[in-house]
């Protein structure tokens, strides 16, 4: 067999052995036919392996693998995450949904209900959308674990924002069980000159996959803010696949602490002229067995648009981060300010972070920067601060802080921001 | 207050020798300028003071009211008392002025036992000190020295000195890229910490800050050694004759 086959029959091993113990949920005829869809999509792909280029630094072998690994409950003695916010709270235990934890589902410019339930009516707005961002997602790099959720997801919300939406909808995903395996597909439109904000956090599962579909129309905005829990020992893989309108606005951050593997996509794609797409995250992770990816794919389709990645990673004894990004300028997208860094800070000589940056531009009026670095601590900072008194660990905490903050920057509401500062300083203090 | 006995230091790295026996002892209360040329370890002597790394120290002692500095971690000699006033004051990004002023002042109480400082306190006394020295609100909101001018960092470090009300302050050539105007701002920043208790030394190349801050002992610092220690006259000799002269009578 040369190189292709055996690649080619790895992927259709792996997909077979993922897909043993599941099976297709039942639904409406579309819903039936989207799920089909997506399975066949998934035997034509096969499923990743570690020899494939794009998990290259990361092993999907666990991601794959017929039965989820044990997770350690984690139970954090603190305030409920966003409780300072007035928000729609939505909660899935394991990836079931918690009906006595959860809001009524009503909200002012919104629709708002259970994927399940959207999925077991004949006629829902969904159909256009379940499947379809993440099928175009596939082209030019083929992501099947997102299909294979699109074919097999339990459950999930979709939300239709038909204006601005004053109270954000928070998904709260509470870890459980020992052992817990979630299929969560979200799907999300905003319409023409709607506004929503989507909080999510919490670990889901011992293992999570989880996809989420946002479509944002003309002059709408989504705003998405999401922590993953602090559970050491989860794995996670999601994938947040959005199309941007003319004039539309994406952002999104994300802040990672602990758990032991989690691979983050995002794949936009900006159709509509002077849309605006910023994709940032902070992590933290501690140990060898901690591994954080954050691959994002950021297409520009369209004239004046302009997109932002910012991905920060503090890392030590011995964990892992990458992040792969690329931004892809296509023949016309004239005008495009394309902007990606990504940093790590490693804390010792055992961590890595390994980058891979990319830009492929095929229009001649464009500004696009990227940037890619990994340092130590700063010595004469570390030095400057103790010799005002502060013992070095605090000041380690300080300068991490400092590091981050530029991706807790990106956070829109200042709020929000803060709260994940302090929080975020309080879980390094009680880490050493 | 501080007592140094024939210290001799090497750069880590190179081995190369930089202090070969300062001996030093400042009371309570005085001023004493070290002047020198370039390269004669005046900086250095400063560094090994505050606990700085990359410097062996090979033989003598240097105290703090009896206490050993050189056993101690940066932030437990800050803690007993000592403050080095840099002669670059470093930028640290992503810090705010005030955070990091809170941070010290707390951490250097909780060091000593007492209660941290409560936000409100802690506020008025950094707005009423900071007016003092001129910094506005922004210099304070801004991250620690980033995009300070020359003269703002320096007035910055002042600050931290008032802030921290140490015993003993070492002032590494607080002069260097200062106007006259700006100078004048630092020097009164100075003298009004002086209390008769509280010590300083100050490094600095010429006489011009010595008129500011008048010193009431002055030594020259040369080959890694305190060559000559007179009044506040031999500043006077220096910035007359240079060092040349005193240099040749010491035989260096």
């Amino acid at each position: 067999m040369g190189r292709a086959e055996t690649l080619k029959a790895l992927r259709a091993d792996a997909a077979a052995a993922r897909m043993a113990g599941l099976t297709l949920p039942q639904g409406a005829a579309w819903a039936n036919a989207a799920r089909q869809e997506a399975l066949a999509r998934v035997g034509a792909m096969g499923l990743p392996t570690k020899r494939d280029e794009y998990w290259k630094y990361t092993d999907p072998a666990t991601l794959t693998a017929g039965e989820a690994a044990d997770a350690a409950l984690f139970t954090p003695d603190e305030r409920p995450m966003f409780d300072g916010t007035d928000r729609l709270r939505i909660v899935f235990v394991d990836g079931v949904f918690a009906p006595e934890m959860s809001d009524d589902m009503t909200g002012e410019n919104l629709e708002i209900e259970r994927l399940s339930t959207a999925m077991a009516k004949d006629i829902h707005w969904a159909k256009d959308l379940y499947g379809k961002l993440e099928t175009e997602g596939h082209d030019p790099v083929e992501r099947p674990l997102a299909a294979l959720n699109s074919a097999f997801a339990t459950d999930g919300v979709v939300i239709r924002a038909t204006g601005k939406v004053s109270r954000p909808v928070n998904v709260s995903y509470l870890h459980r069980a020992i052992r817990s395996d979630a299929i969560l597909h979200h799907v999300i439109r905003v319409d023409e000159g709607a506004d929503l904000t989507f909080l999510e956090n919490g670990p889901a599962a011992s293992r999570l996959s989880k996809v989420m579909e946002v479509d944002v129309a003309d002059g709408g905005a989504f705003h998405h803010v999401r922590t993953q829990g602090r559970d050491h020992e989860r794995r996670a893989v999601t994938g947040s696949y959005a199309r941007l309108g003319a004039g539309s606005t994406y952002k999104s951050f994300t802040l990672t602490v602990n758990g032991r593997l989690t691979r983050n996509e995002t794949i936009i794609t900006i159709t509509g002229d002077e849309a605006v797409a910023h994709v940032a995250g902070a992590c933290v992770g501690d140990g060898k067995d901690f591994h954080h990816d954050d691959t994002v794919f950021i297409t520009h389709d369209a004239v004046a648009c302009e997109s932002r990645q910012v991905f920060k990673k503090v890392l030590r004894n011995g964990a892992t981060g990458v992040f792969q990004g690329k931004i892809l300028v296509k023949p016309g997208a004239q005008k495009t300010d394309g902007y990606q860094i990504s940093q790590s800070l490693l804390l010792d000589d055992d961590s890595q972070f390994l980058a891979k940056p990319e830009l492929e531009i095929y229009a001649d009026d464009v500004a696009c920067s990227h940037g890619s670095t990994s340092g130590a601590i700063d010595e004469t900072g570390l030095f400057y601060l103790r010799s005002r008194g502060v013992p070095e660990k605090e000041a380690i905490d300080l300068l991490t802080l400092a590091f981050l903050a530029e991706a807790l920057a990106e956070i829109e509401d200042e709020a929000l921001a803060e709260d994940l500062r302090e929080r975020l300083e309080s879980w390094l203090k009680r880490h050493r | 207050m501080l007592t140094i006995k024939n210290l001799h230091a090497e750069l880590e790295e190179e081995g190369k020798k930089i202090l070969k026996g300062v001996d030093l002892v400042l009371e309570p209360g005085k001023v004493h300028a070290i002047m020198g040329p370039n390269g004669s370890g005046k900086s250095t002597l400063s560094y090994i003071l505050a606990g700085r790394e990359g410097y062996e120290v090979t033989e003598g002692s240097a105290d703090l009211d009896g206490a050993d500095l050189l056993e101690m971690e940066p932030e437990e000699r800050a803690a007993a008392g000592l403050f080095l006033a840099f002669q670059y004051p470093v930028e640290i990004p992503g810090v705010g002025n005030m955070t990091f002023l809170r941070t010290a002042v707390n951490a250097q109480r909780k060091a000593r036992g007492e209660e941290e400082l409560s936000a409100g306190d802690f506020l008025k006394d950094v707005r009423a000190k900071a007016k003092t020295l001129k910094i506005d609100a922004d210099m304070l909101k801004r991250p620690v020295n980033v995009g300070f001018s020359g003269g703002e960092k320096k007035r910055n470090e002042i600050l931290q000195m008032a802030m921290l009300e140490p015993k003993m302050c070492i002032l590494d050539e607080t002069d260097s890229g200062l106007d006259v105007d700006a100078m004048k701002l630092v020097s009164e920043g100075v003298n009004a910490l002086r209390d008769g208790k509280r010590s300083f030394l100050v490094i600095t190349h010429y006489q011009r800050l010595l008129d500011h801050i008048k010193p009431d002992i002055v030594h020259i610092m040369a080959d890694g050694r305190i060559i000559k220690t007179g009044g506040p006259e031999l500043a006077l000799e220096v910035e007359n004759n240079g060092y040349a002269d005193i240099l040749a009578e010491e035989g260096i």
